[in-house]
């Protein structure tokens, strides 16, 4: 951790702090685990740890697996600290609302792609919003924060994760969340086929089901 | 009629909304005036012999309760059925044959008085009687009770949700634990309370698993892992209560804090019955603490499930022009509280 000079803090999330920095003569993020002083202070260490080691080994992976994310430099797991490559570029959450709709539908469908590589390479990332997704200079979709992410080739862990995304866009960006999921959905397909795309859109419509997602008209007919 | 609107005319000053809570184990009728003045909130709590809510015989308790809580709220609240302006129902979401028994009464009042009908949202219901009684104003919220655990907060002209459980409501969680504990609700402690005290003996933290999915939290493997833990008998009773409040309290407020950072609001309140544990109270005012807001929990008697909230809600959606027609007073189970409406926020609405 040593020469890493004038950090400043960018973003202070709940799961981590995000602190841009200078580190041997390169501009670099530096995420900060901050203990939570709500939980046991046993049950945060164990979180921070588990979070700090695996999260840069799902990025590694999941480079393997054709994603783009950001380079890592450095874990400190004792002060659960990692420090990883800047990405420049814009964030896809301020970039659909910004665009026409073709190209929301071409970007949306190159996310598809992104997650059905990951899921085909047996990553889920576990948080899928468009705050997570970076476009860089050269025109790529970098993902970041893996730090909820898990090694699973489950069919209930990949549509967890598409029904996260598909929430996550329903918050955001609420006007064309549907429009964008379709498209995503295509993207996903062109990676992992047709059927396996079946079983997890399948499998979102069942984790639908299972907590309070849907109102069920068929049940309304009884009064 | 003639002389219904002449008793109505009389007491112009004020208007009174009546509103009736069916949705799961409690019959509730609460009475406010359009002012938001709460006049009364009785309540009747269907006890099961052993298990879980049976919704039929919930249903049965509520159809021979209802008779008496109305009568008792008017007593309360000093006034005749003719006084009301209003009747509002719990329309979902909740147990079918609970909130049928709440709606056919409400119908049957709206039509007998020849008054206005509302439908109202159980959920929204409880941020507004939340919002109400605290005086927040533009909260983040987080409602756990027996069948909801939600992170909302209002963006663009509805309730939106910004983190949940995927599977098991976090009382739920609780409740089904300590029923396998063999623990028994009594009508002063709710089983919840019953593990929160169970929980205050122990500081020895057991692992169990902590499941946090981006926004949302699954509940159901820990829940079988505490039960598994209790079943080998290894384990002192006090210690899994502790643990698995802790586990299941940092997971939600992980997620409140997640919401709370997401949307910079400047308030967060805590609802629903779960809201009364206070050791997640603790843990919300941490978080609110660390973010510069201001930490909001509701009273127990509103936490709760009740008609106050109902009536409450009922008289901002009336305010603002929604009413609910008898043959759109159906129920609906899973009625989400994001596919509603709120045109009531935005506008003054206290006139």
């Amino acid at each position: 951790m040593d020469r890493t000079n004038a950090s400043q803090l960018i973003k202070m999330g709940a799961e981590a702090s995000l602190f841009l920095a200078d580190w041997h003569g390169r501009k670099v993020i530096l995420k900060k685990r901050l203990p939570k002083k709500y939980r046991h202070a046993r049950l945060d260490e164990q979180i921070r740890t588990y979070r700090t080691i695996h999260e840069p080994q799902l990025m590694h992976q999941a480079k393997k697996a054709g994603v783009p994310t950001p380079t890592i430099f450095f874990v400190d797991v004792k002060n659960a600290v990692i420090v990883m490559e800047f990405v420049e570029g814009k964030q896809l959450k301020q970039l659909l609302n910004n665009v026409s709709s073709s190209e929301r539908k071409k970007l949306c469908k190159r996310i598809g792609e992104l997650v059905g590589r990951l899921h085909k390479y047996g990553i889920v990332h576990g948080d899928l919003t468009t705050s997570n997704m970076i476009l860089d200079p050269a025109g790529r979709i970098v993902f970041v924060d893996f730090g909820l992410g898990e090694a699973s080739k489950e069919l209930e862990a990949r549509g967890v994760d598409l029904h996260l995304m598909r929430r996550a866009l329903q918050s955001v960006h609420f006007t064309f969340a549907e429009e964008c999921f379709t498209s995503i959905a295509k993207g996903y397909a062109n990676v992992v086929g047709e059927d396996t795309t079946r079983d997890v859109l399948d499998k979102i419509r069942d984790i639908e089901k299972r907590g309070r997602y849907v109102t069920r008209h068929e049940e309304n007919n009884g009064d | 009629m003639v002389k219904k609107q002449k008793i109505r005319k009389e007491k112009a000053e004020e208007s009174y909304c009546l509103g009736i809570e069916s949705t799961a184990d409690d019959f509730s009728v609460g009475v406010s005036t359009f002012k938001g003045e709460i006049l009364a909130n009785v309540r009747s709590v269907y006890m099961p012999a052993e298990g879980g809510i049976h919704p039929r015989e919930a249903a049965r308790h509520h159809a021979e309760q209802a008779n008496t809580a109305l009568r008792e709220a008017l007593e309360k609240a000093a006034l005749k059925p003719q006084d009301l302006s209003l009747i509002a129902f719990s329309q979902g979401p909740g147990l079918g044959p609970c909130l049928r028994t709440g709606a056919t009464v409400a119908r049957a009042l709206a039509s007998y008085l020849d008054i206005p009908l509302v439908g109202v949202n159980h959920c929204i219901a409880h941020i507004e009687i939340g919002k109400l009684e605290t005086g927040a104003i533009d909260p983040i919220t987080l409602y756990v009770s027996g069948g909801n655990t939600i992170v909302a907060a209002f963006e663009a002209g509805r309730y939106r949700v910004f983190g949940e459980t995927l599977d098991i409501a976090l009382g739920n969680c609780l409740d089904v634990f300590a029923r396998e504990a063999g623990l028994r609700q009594r009508r002063s402690m709710p089983l919840g309370a019953l593990v929160e005290k169970l929980a205050a003996r122990s500081e020895r933290l057991l692992e169990l698993p902590y499941t946090v999915k981006g926004m949302d939290v699954s509940m159901s493997g820990l829940l079988t892992a505490a039960v598994t833990l209790l079943k080998k008998g290894k384990c002192r009773l006090e210690d899994i209560c502790y643990s698995l409040q802790e586990t299941a309290f940092s997971m939600v407020t992980e997620i409140s804090e997640r919401g709370l950072a997401h949307t910079e609001k400047k308030e967060v309140l805590l609802t629903g019955g779960v809201a009364a544990n206070r050791r997640l109270q603790s843990m919300i005012k941490e978080i609110a603490r660390e973010h510069d807001a201001r930490f909001c929990v509701v009273p127990s008697e509103f936490a709760v499930d009740n008609g106050a909230m109902i009536a409450w809600t009922g008289v901002l959606a009336y305010m603002h022009g929604v009413v609910t027609s008898v043959d759109q007073s159906h129920v609906k189970l899973r009625w989400r509280l994001d596919e509603v409406e709120v045109p009531w926020i935005g506008q003054m609405h206290l006139s």
